[in-house]
């Protein structure tokens, strides 16, 4: 019964609009709901990676604690981003610090009970990775643009 | 000198403006208060001047004041060359002399009874100011009003004080996101493209107005449109090297456009081609 309104609400998602409901389904048995509030870390840069994040609302910053210039955010992300990618890929350890700006709500997928399933169903797996990779790709874009430093030079 | 009035290049005669104050913005950015020549300039939102340093130089600088106040000319200017350095070192009472205003307006009566949203790239938010006073002087003709400000570090937020002030009202929405977030900040880092996509304006009716860098434009009204805003009612403003500001020199063109004439400000749809030539 839970899982069933899980699926639901994981349709809700923008990110999920391209898994069938059979795969939300599949995917809800590993899914529940998380509260963190505003100056809460969801996670810590060394610490085991054990969650995937849908951020349903909230801001959330990526910080590298850099010495001697302290802490530095190096993206916020919020509603309908991804956070938590090295839950699948080895060796499954946080690379960054996950501070909460604002009450965020998410859905927390387990890292161990998800990659069970990407193993035991080959056509989740790809449905669920296309719309890791398609997320990646976005995030990726932002990032070259903000690497490009644009407001350096300009003029106007 | 009548007679060069006559055959039409007194729009090519500087007048002089006292400065009357100078606010610094940032470490490298600041606003001069002027004194219009004739006691007043009417302008439009989106226009521009060209300010003369004498003995050093002219450049075209975008009009940031209040379209309503035209009893007080204000520029916000980056010191990034040698004439903009020249007005950086001046200080009140000093003269400077102005030619126009020129180019065309954003288009503010696109965004009546529509969602307005305006998307500003660092210093771009200064030839957005009048758009965001005009906005905010004739609230009743707009839906929602949205300001998305992105900036390279949290020191080079333009308007600060303005900005906390527009964050306070109920009637607009005011995102904030910077490139870099350095030690101490706790606000959004990012481009400003991620405060578009999270924004929840309708875009099937919105008009947008655009300005910063020429890549955070394309980055930007591409992010728009795959948001469903129309390129026809998304507005950019492009930047080349005015010279005359009256569509003379040719110093500007950009294909078969002289942007100081027939531009600066173009829909997206017509802006599209021309970032997408690189040899212009």
């Amino acid at each position: 019964m839970e899982t069933h309104s899980l699926a639901r609400a994981l349709a809700q998602n923008t990110l999920l609009t391209k898994l069938s409901m059979d795969h939300l389904e599949f995917l809800s048995g590993c899914a529940k709901n998380v509260r963190i509030s505003a100056g809460e870390y969801l996670f810590r840069e060394g610490e085991d990676a054990n969650e995937l994040f849908l951020i349903r609302r909230g801001v959330i910053a990526l910080e590298v604690y850099a010495p001697p210039r302290s802490t530095m955010s190096a993206e916020t992300v919020g509603s309908g981003d991804l956070l938590g990618w090295s839950v699948l890929f080895p060796p499954h350890t946080w690379s960054i610090d996950a501070r909460v700006l604002e009450d965020a709500l998410l859905f927390s997928i387990d890292g161990a009970c998800l990659r069970k399933k990407l193993e035991a169903d080959h056509d989740f797996g790809y449905h669920l990775m296309r719309v890791v990779l398609e997320h990646v790709h976005r995030r990726l874009e932002r990032l070259r643009l903000q690497q490009l430093d644009v407001y350096r030079t300009e003029s106007i | 000198m009548s007679a060069a009035v006559d055959i039409g290049l007194a729009p090519m005669l500087p007048r002089p403006a006292r400065i009357t104050r100078v606010v610094k913005e940032t470490a490298d950015t600041f606003t001069l208060h002027l004194e219009p020549p004739d006691g007043k300039l009417a302008f439009m939102p989106g226009q521009f001047n060209m300010l003369y340093v004498f003995g050093v130089g002219e450049v075209p600088i975008s009009i940031s004041g209040d379209p309503d106040a035209p009893e007080v000319l204000v520029h916000t200017i980056r010191a990034v060359g040698a004439v903009t350095k020249a007005l950086m070192a001046m200080v009140p009472g000093d003269v400077v002399g102005v030619r126009g205003p020129y180019g065309n307006a954003w288009p503010v009566g696109e965004g009546m009874r529509r969602d307005l949203v305006v998307v500003a790239g660092g210093i771009g938010l200064a030839p957005l100011r009048p758009v965001i006073y005009h906005a905010l002087s004739h609230r009743a003709d707009f839906d929602r009003v949205y300001v998305l400000y992105g900036t390279r570090t949290p020191s080079d937020i333009l308007f600060e004080e303005e900005l906390r002030a527009w964050r306070a009202r109920f009637d607009m929405e005011v995102e904030l996101t910077v490139d870099r977030g350095l030690a101490g900040w706790s606000g959004r880092t990012g481009v400003v493209t991620t405060l578009i996509e999270r924004a929840d304006f309708a875009p099937e009716s919105a008009v947008a107005m655009v300005c910063g860098p020429e890549v955070m434009m394309r980055f930007a009204a591409r992010e728009l449109a795959q948001n469903g805003v129309e390129e026809e009612r998304i507005f950019v403003s492009l930047e080349r090297k005015m010279k005359c500001g009256v569509g003379l020199c040719g110093n500007c063109q950009l294909g078969p456009e002289l942007l100081c004439r027939d531009g600066p400000i173009y829909p997206y749809s017509r802006a599209r081609r021309l970032f997408a030539v690189r040899e212009l």
